[in-house]
C-alpha cells in the first residue's frame, strides 16, 4: 500500500492520529516538506485552532499550493475537524477568511443556530447519521457514535454532505467531493468506530 | 443528540493507579495501561488521568503512561495534576492528550487558563475544582482539598469559563469517596451560572445517582474512580440501565 502523509503545518499534535494508523497497519509519514505530499498515495490534513491562523501557517509552510495541486489531480484526500474546515470556500470565525475551495460551502458559528440550551462548543459523542453510501462507510453503521469538538460548522453544502449529526440544527459530519473528504470529528478520538473510517479511507 | 458521558477517573502515582477515599489513604491497585484498555473496551467515553506524584522521576513515569496510553487507546484523554504553566500543557499535549486540566495552579496564577485558552483552545482547557461548604458557603479548596483558599468556589467557576475554560470539572470534597451520590446542590448552583459542559465528580456509587445526575439541566458527564476500579459498577451495565431510564448514551 501506498504512503499515506499526515501534513504538519504546526497545528495541533498528531501524534493520536499517527498512532491510530500506526494500531491499523497504514503505512504513513508525517509531511513537512510538499515532496512528500507528491510521493504520498493519499493524504490527511488535520488541525485544531482557530481558522486564520491554520490557513494563514498552512500557506507559511509551502504546503498549501502543493496540497492544491494533488487534490485537483486526484489523489484521496480527508481534512479532519478544522482540516475538514479548512477545504471550504471560507470561514466566518473571526471575520471572514478565505478557505481552499476544494468544496463549495462556507464554515458558521454553531451559536446562533442553535436552540436554547445547547452549549458551545459541541463537544461529545453524537450519532451519524448516513445521508449517502460511501465506501467510506464500508466497515460503519449508520447512528454509530463519533466524537465531536467544535463551535463552528459547514453550512449550504448540502450537495456534497454524505453525513450528519443532530445538535439542535444538523451538523455537516462528513462531506465529499470527488476525491476530497472531510469530517468534522474527530475519528482518531471515535474508539473503534472511528478507526474503521480511517480505515476505509485508507484502501479508498 | 449528543450523549451524556461516563468518565472513569484514573489517578497515577510513580506509574500504578491508585484511588483515595476524602483524598487520604492512598493505595495502589492497578496498571493504568491495563485499565484505560480495559475501559475503553467496555465503553468509557472518555478517561481523566490525574498525575499525583510531585517528583521528577514521578512526573517522568506519568509521562510514559500517557505516551503509552494513547498509543493504544483512541478515545479523548484529559490529563491532570501538576499543571502550573503553558510548559505543562505542552509536555502532556506532545504525550497525547487531548485536554488539560488545571486546578492548583489557575489558583497560583489565575491568567494561566486565558494564556492557555488562546494558544490551544477552550476546549483543550477544563477548569477543576475541588469544592466544599464552610460556614454554608461553597468554598474553593487547593492542593488536592487540603487548603481552604478562602475563595468562593461558584464565583471562581463564572470567571475561569469568562477566562476560557471550556468544560469543568466539579468534584465535591463533600461527597468524594461516601457513594452517597453527587453533590446536586452544589453542580445545579454551578449549571446554574456557567453555560460550559460539567463534569460531575464526588460521590457516585450506584447506578441511580447517575441517573439522577443526569435529570438535572445541564449536567454533561459523570466521573468516578473507585466504583469502576473495584467493578462494583461495570460501566456496559451502567449505560444499558440509563438507556432504559431514556437517557441517550453511547453504547
Amino acid at each position: 500500500m501506498s504512503m499515506l502523509a499526515i501534513i504538519d503545518y504546526g497545528v495541533g499534535n498528531l501524534f493520536s492520529l499517527a498512532s491510530s494508523l500506526k494500531s491499523l497497519g497504514v503505512a504513513h509519514e508525517i509531511a513537512t516538506r510538499p515532496e512528500q505530499l507528491r510521493s504520498a498515495g493519499r493524504i490527511i490534513l488535520p488541525g485544531v485552532g482557530a481558522f486564520a491562523d491554520a490557513a494563514n501557517k498552512l500557506a507559511e509552510s509551502g504546503m498549501r499550493e502543493a496540497l492544491l495541486e494533488e487534490a485537483r489531480g486526484g489523489k484521496p484526500l480527508l481534512g479532519i475537524c478544522l482540516g475538514m474546515q479548512l477545504l471550504f470556500d471560507r470561514s466566518f470565525e473571526y471575520g471572514e477568511h478565505e478557505g481552499l475551495g476544494l468544496i463549495p460551502g462556507e464554515v458558521c458559528p454553531l451559536a446562533p443556530d442553535l436552540p436554547a440550551g445547547l452549549k458551545v462548543p459541541h463537544i461529545g459523542w453524537n450519532r451519524l447519521e448516513i445521508l449517502r453510501d460511501d465506501p467510506l462507510f464500508r466497515d460503519f453503521r449508520s447512528g454509530e457514535h463519533v466524537y465531536y469538538v467544535h463551535s463552528y460548522y459547514a453550512r449550504n453544502c448540502a450537495r456534497h454532505t454524505l453525513a450528519v449529526s443532530d445538535y439542535g440544527v444538523p451538523v455537516t459530519g462528513v462531506v465529499r467531493r470527488g476525491n476530497v473528504y472531510g469530517a468534522q470529528f474527530h475519528p482518531e478520538k471515535s474508539g473503534d468506530a472511528g478507526l474503521r473510517l480511517l480505515n476505509a479511507f485508507a484502501s479508498i | 443528540m449528543i450523549t451524556k458521558r461516563i468518565i472513569p477517573c484514573l489517578d497515577v502515582r510513580d506509574g500504578q493507579v491508585v484511588k483515595g477515599v476524602k483524598f487520604q489513604g492512598v493505595r495502589a491497585i492497578a496498571d493504568p495501561v491495563e485499565m484505560a484498555k480495559f475501559y475503553n473496551e467496555t465503553g468509557a467515553d472518555e478517561l481523566v488521568f490525574y498525575d499525583i506524584t510531585a517528583s521528577f522521576e514521578g512526573r517522568r513515569l506519568f509521562t510514559d503512561v500517557l505516551r503509552a496510553v494513547a498509543s493504544q487507546v483512541f478515545i479523548p484523554l484529559t490529563v491532570g495534576g501538576g499543571i502550573n504553566a503553558l510548559e505543562d500543557f505542552d509536555r502532556v499535549l506532545k504525550c497525547g492528550a487531548d485536554k488539560v486540566s488545571v486546578n492548583s495552579g489557575a489558583i497560583r496564577d489565575p491568567s494561566l487558563i486565558a494564556r492557555a485558552a488562546k494558544r490551544y483552545g477552550d476546549q483543550c482547557v477544563v477548569l477543576s475544582m475541588d469544592i466544599r461548604r464552610v460556614d454554608g458557603r461553597f468554598r474553593l479548596f487547593a492542593k488536592g482539598g487540603r487548603e481552604d483558599t478562602g475563595i468562593d468556589a461558584l464565583e471562581w467557576a463564572r470567571r475561569g469559563v469568562e477566562s476560557g475554560a471550556g468544560e469543568l470539572v466539579v468534584n465535591s470534597i463533600d461527597t468524594d469517596g461516601v457513594r452517597g451520590g453527587f453533590d446536586l446542590e452544589l453542580l445545579d448552583a454551578v449549571a446554574a451560572r456557567c453555560k460550559v459542559p460539567i463534569i460531575a465528580s464526588g460521590g457516585a456509587g450506584r447506578r441511580e445517582d447517575f441517573a439522577e445526575l443526569f435529570r438535572h439541566e445541564g449536567m454533561d458527564a459523570g466521573l468516578a474512580a473507585g466504583i469502576f476500579h473495584s467493578k462494583q459498577l461495570q460501566i456496559p451495565e451502567l449505560k444499558a440501565y440509563l438507556r432504559a431510564q431514556g437517557v441517550e448514551v453511547r453504547l
